[in-house]
């Protein structure tokens, strides 16, 4: 094994001198395991009751809306990622927006899969469009922050359902408006302020854009949504 | 026997062990490392080089060695019977696994590395997209000598999510109803569809007619003609005017039009030639806006409201999904219908 170490070396010894950003920790990452060699340190999670291990990931999710709703510049989005966040918020606006009724007349409500889809691809399309603009951020770490940015939408979704239940007059035309105006305007402020970092500073505008298309069309779908009642 | 596996094993330990660990690293760490990769350069580019270079490698030497191993299978199932068989198939079942997880462990890696050959086409400054989305309404003059086309992809590309963008905005405002698909789905391969497929049209005219224009241009081209597009349909979708829409049409897209077809002619020799490719594009891009305003448009149901009457045949009420041709055809009839019957 040191033999395989040593030789390892030269191989993987020019991935170390790359300039690398201070605050993401790649050390830990780059020294890869081999074998069995990690089995008993990392994966000793698996031997702790189920019920550890949810609330453990619910947890790093609650906190990362924590820091989506209240978006400094911190990289505990970027730097421990995941995407159950992003699937929760997905299919609760999925849900949401679906509505109910399978048979009525008015198909024009976005259904299910259209909705989970326009977010997914969506997001792979940002990121792709970041990638190639000279981003120095990560494929899925963009992922996981354009998926937890969905969250003040889906507060206005809720929202909206509430105002709807009152009536759909012009007020409540009006009121939800607002809403998704500004929790869509929220969005694409907190995206950008962690995606924009990993930008050359000139190009900021041509990442922020699909950005704020992306949002705008998951906004206008709530915005235009009517319940079937 | 054993001496053989004993020195086959020996004859790839320096290799095997060494190509074993590394590549199962390599094909393990190909996630992580690409993960690691991003984080940390700008210049990522290299490293993918680098890592594509070391797999090209790595690839030669499991080679050999399989190439190798065969040779030693081959001779030693047919000299030692069942037992032999045994062992070098399972080893050589897991051989087989491991190649195919690694040859897609590569696939996957260079459809990855693709994406970096369109990275030259993304690389724009914020305001050479605004210059050239202005530059996009204004006819050129100089027809004599080929016109400069910038071949960048980022503008195109999001002037076709801006119209999807914007379409979904109109279909929904004018209550269509898509029967079998989606209004996201029906809007985005409009969009798609005019985009690439009549870029990929012209393109194929342009090289039956000598003209000097690659498809990157061409799309490019094509991409930013969206422009004008993009800004009538977003004025006429939530103010209802004909007129205003026909003036627009015939201001905004003819100018766009005129500009697209004043680069094609720069690049084309000859009368006919010119003609045919500038008529075809012309009629194309004038068409579809014409076209993407009245398929999506609360009058036309106001049109079939008004003719109501005893000797009607019973209209669909929801014609979205009938072309417009047939509707209109429909309403003409009707109405010379209307008109003999209310004469007599």
């Amino acid at each position: 094994m040191a033999e395989v170490e040593e030789s390892s070396k030269p191989l993987f010894a020019g991935l170390s001198d790359i300039s690398i950003s201070e605050d993401i920790p790649v050390e830990g990452d780059i020294s890869v395991p081999v074998g069995s060699q990690s089995a008993d340190n990392d994966f000793s999670t698996l031997d702790e009751p189920v019920k550890d291990t949810i609330l453990r990931d619910l947890k790093a999710v609650g906190q990362k809306f924590v820091h989506v709703m209240y978006p400094k510049k911190s990289s505990a989005l970027l730097r421990d990622w995941d995407l159950w966040g992003p699937l929760l918020l997905c299919v609760t606006l999925a849900l949401m927006l679906q509505g109910g009724s399978v048979d009525s007349e008015e198909d024009g409500r976005p259904q299910f899969a259209e909705v989970f889809v326009i977010i997914w691809f969506g997001s792979v399309i940002i990121t792709l469009n970041t990638k190639l603009l000279g981003g120095t951020i990560s494929f899925f770490q963009s992922l996981c922050v354009l998926g937890y940015c969905i969250l003040p939408l889906t507060v206005a979704m809720i929202v909206c359902r509430i105002v709807l239940v009152g009536g759909s007059g012009l007020v409540s035309f009006v009121v939800r408006l607002i809403v998704v105006t500004a929790s869509f305007s929220w969005s694409t402020f907190a995206s950008t302020a962690f995606l924009a970092d990993s930008q050359p500073p000139n190009r900021k505008a041509l990442v922020v854009y699909p950005v704020f298309l992306f949002y705008f069309v998951i906004g206008w779908m709530i915005l235009t949504f009517s319940p079937s009642h | 026997m054993s001496a053989s596996q004993g020195s086959r094993s020996t004859s790839t330990e320096p290799w095997g062990s060494f190509e074993n660990n590394i590549i199962m690293q390599g094909s393990g760490s190909a996630v992580i490392d690409m993960e690691n990769m991003d984080d940390t350069s700008g210049s990522s580019f290299e490293d993918m080089g680098e890592m594509h270079q070391r797999m090209k490698e790595e690839e030669e030497v499991t080679a050999e060695a399989a190439a190798a191993e065969e040779e030693d299978s081959g001779e030693d199932g047919d000299f030692l019977g069942v037992k032999g068989l045994k062992g070098q198939l399972g080893r050589q079942v897991a051989d087989e696994v491991w190649q195919a997880g690694k040859r897609q462990a590569s696939k996957a890696f260079n459809l990855y590395a693709n994406i970096d050959i369109l990275r030259p086409y993304f690389d724009v400054e914020p305001i050479q997209v605004r210059n050239r989305l202005i530059e996009s309404l204004i006819p050129v003059r100089m027809i004599n000598f080929p016109q400069k086309v910038a071949g960048e992809l980022y503008g195109p590309m999001m002037l076709v999510f801006t119209m999807v963008a914007i379409l979904l905005h109109g279909m929904k405002t004018s209550g269509t109803v898509i029967r079998e698909g989606t209004l996201m789905g029906t809007a985005i391969g409009t969009c798609f569809g005019y985009w690439l497929g009549v870029s990929s049209f012209i393109y194929f005219l342009a090289y039956l007619c000598n003209a000097q224009i690659t498809m990157l241009q061409m799309l490019s081209l094509l991409g930013y003609g969206l422009f004008g597009h993009c800004t009538v349909l977003f004025i006429t979708y939530n103010v209802h005017f004909h007129s205003l829409f026909y003036i627009l049409w015939l201001v905004i897209g003819g100018l766009s039009t005129l500009r697209m077809v004043a680069v094609l002619i720069s690049r084309t020799v000859g009368p006919s030639p010119r003609l045919i490719l500038c008529g075809t594009l012309a009629a194309l891009h004038m068409l579809f806006l014409l076209y993407l305003h009245f398929a999506y448009h609360k009058m036309v149901e106001g049109i079939l409201d008004t003719l109501e009457g005893p000797n009607i045949p019973p209209i669909q009420r929801v014609a979205r999904d009938v072309p417009i041709v047939a509707n209109a055809v429909v309403n003409a009839t009707i109405k010379s219908i209307a008109a003999v019957v209310q004469s007599q």
